[in-house]
């Protein structure tokens, strides 16, 4: 790493390069590091970009409520997305729902929100999940929130393209239906993202380190993204960022 | 026991609210009718079907811990940045409530069906899910309007609950209701059979009178009864009115985590003294 960044830095860097090229990001809930990066990326992108961020009152501009974005990705006006989970597999699947046996879990989590809808019609969806650990990242998931790939008859113009991980970038390739881990984060090794991942996936012998943010981009985070940060996700901002 | 006047006191307005009625509440950021869910609590009420519109959190985690719910149909339930909803996720495990997840855009159609009188309404996505796997009342089809290949979509039958149930800034004395731009709101008075608002505020004058204000209100014609209740959305935010109580959520998260906690919630929090 070139320089010293808090992990938050590095994962909202990372993401923020997987969102280059995009002119309409949405963000949706409880999700200030994907929000950071979304604003990020705005902030480093020549090309007019949007970010639709669904946690703040003033950071959308939904004039409908949230059933506007899902009608905007129906429609091809939004690029990408993030999606988490508390299971996710080597298919890409997702499980917001929970472990055992449906209904009547043993863990219940929320619910699938717009991820069943979301998954199918945003080109650019990022699995962020910062926990690395084979209780997330399993050979296959308890319940399908939503599907890594479909059948072909089936239309869909969107899916997963990426899984960051507190410890790794993987790239998913939709024909191969696996992913491909990209780049370790600082301080991880091989050995323990295939000791701590429960899908198999295809690596290089000795992956690339994941790219920490330069100093202007460093600079860019911890001044005007996180105050922008701070309208909506104020906690968030005041733990990682405290001098901004 | 149906009260045919428009403006009513909150217990009366929770009165509205026969046991065994399909009631949509709005997601927490958006209007969730905190003052109104603990009349309801205070009540007693029993064996409601809660349609989440699309999501929810402390609405449904009060409600479902108070035994007033048998059904949960929902997209999401979460205390957001507090944790799970502690409550919910008990009785979902002890099969005390049932839930039928969906997925946040098939709410809104289902809802949208209804408005337009509809008896179902096609959506993409959400083919090859475990949501729709669970679901016996959606459907697949294919789409009659596909010229080449086969082209399979989701069918999603009407939601028409009894009663939608939500907060809102103010309403004028005809009942006009003034949403701004929550959207959903419109959708839910719309497509319920009768709507319950609680306000923050009731103003004098016409809200219909002026472009700018009528944009935003639901006019009086899908509005039931309306109740003043300022600072109805407390313990949540509301809009920018006022922020979410954190220490009161941030009890209540820690208190539900039992039965027994959450029991003594309620004796604290949904006392008639209490209704703040």
């Amino acid at each position: 790493m070139p320089l010293d960044c808090r992990p938050e830095e590095l994962l909202i860097a990372t993401i923020a390069r997987l969102l280059r090229g995009c002119r309409n990001i949405a963000v949706g809930v409880s999700s200030p590091i994907p929000g950071s990066a979304a604003l990020l990326a705005r902030a480093e992108s020549e090309e007019p970009l949007r970010v639709e961020l669904l946690e703040s009152l003033e950071g959308n501009s939904f004039t409908r409520g949230s059933v506007e974005l899902f009608d905007r990705a129906a429609q091809g006006r939004i690029d990408a997305f993030f999606l988490g989970g508390g299971q996710i597999d080597g298919q890409a699947n997702i499980n917001l729902v929970g472990t055992g046996d449906y209904p009547r879990t043993a863990v219940r989590w929320p619910g699938s929100f717009g991820s069943a809808y979301l998954y199918f019609l945003v080109p650019r969806v990022i699995l962020f999940r910062e926990e690395h650990s084979r209780r997330v990242l399993v050979p296959k998931v308890d319940f399908v929130s939503a599907p890594g790939v479909s059948a072909p008859e089936v239309y869909r113009r969107g899916g997963p393209c990426a899984l960051i991980t507190g410890k790794a970038l993987f790239r998913f390739d939709r024909d191969r239906r696996r992913f491909r881990l990209e780049s370790l984060h600082p301080g991880h090794d091989l050995a323990d993202v295939l000791e701590t991942t429960g899908f198999d996936f295809d690596h290089d012998a000795a992956p690339a380190a994941t790219a920490g943010p330069d100093a202007a981009t460093l600079e860019m985070i911890r001044g005007p993204v996180a105050r922008e940060i701070a309208k909506a996700y104020p906690k968030f901002a005041a733990r990682v960022f405290p001098r901004a | 026991m149906t009260d045919s006047r428009l403006f009513l006191l909150l217990d009366e307005l929770a009165a509205q609210v026969p046991d065994g009625a399909s009631l949509a509440l709005p997601k927490d950021s958006a209007g969730a009718p905190m003052a109104a869910v603990r009349a309801l609590v205070r009540r007693g009420a029993k064996d409601l079907h809660l349609i989440n519109v699309p999501t929810s959190g402390l609405a449904t985690d009060l409600l479902v811990g108070a035994g007033a719910a048998r059904l949960v149909e929902t997209s999401g339930v979460s205390l957001g940045e507090f944790g799970g909803a502690p409550r919910f996720n008990a009785a979902v495990k002890a099969g005390a409530v049932r839930v039928r997840d969906a997925t946040c855009p098939a709410i809104y159609a289902g809802l949208q069906a209804a408005e337009k009188g509809l008896p179902f309404m096609p959506l993409r996505g959400v083919i090859g899910s475990d949501v729709l796997a669970f679901r016996d009342d959606w459907k697949v089809i294919d789409n009659p309007f596909a010229e080449a290949a086969a082209d399979p979509l989701l069918l999603l039958p009407a939601i028409r609950p009894d009663i939608a149930l939500f907060h809102a800034r103010r309403a004028d004395r005809q009942g006009n209701v003034w949403i701004g731009v929550q959207g959903e709101l419109a959708i839910m008075a719309h497509a319920a059979e009768r709507t319950l608002v609680t306000v923050e505020e009731i103003v004098d004058g016409d809200l219909m009178a002026r472009e700018e204000s009528a944009a935003g209100t639901i006019p009086a014609v899908y509005v039931t009864a309306v109740a003043e209740a300022p600072r109805g959305a407390w313990p949540l935010g509301f809009l920018d009115l006022y922020p979410a109580d954190e220490a009161e959520l941030a009890d209540y998260a820690r208190l539900a985590r039992s039965a027994e906690g959450f029991a003594a919630y309620l004796e604290r929090g949904c006392a008639p003294a209490v209704s703040r």
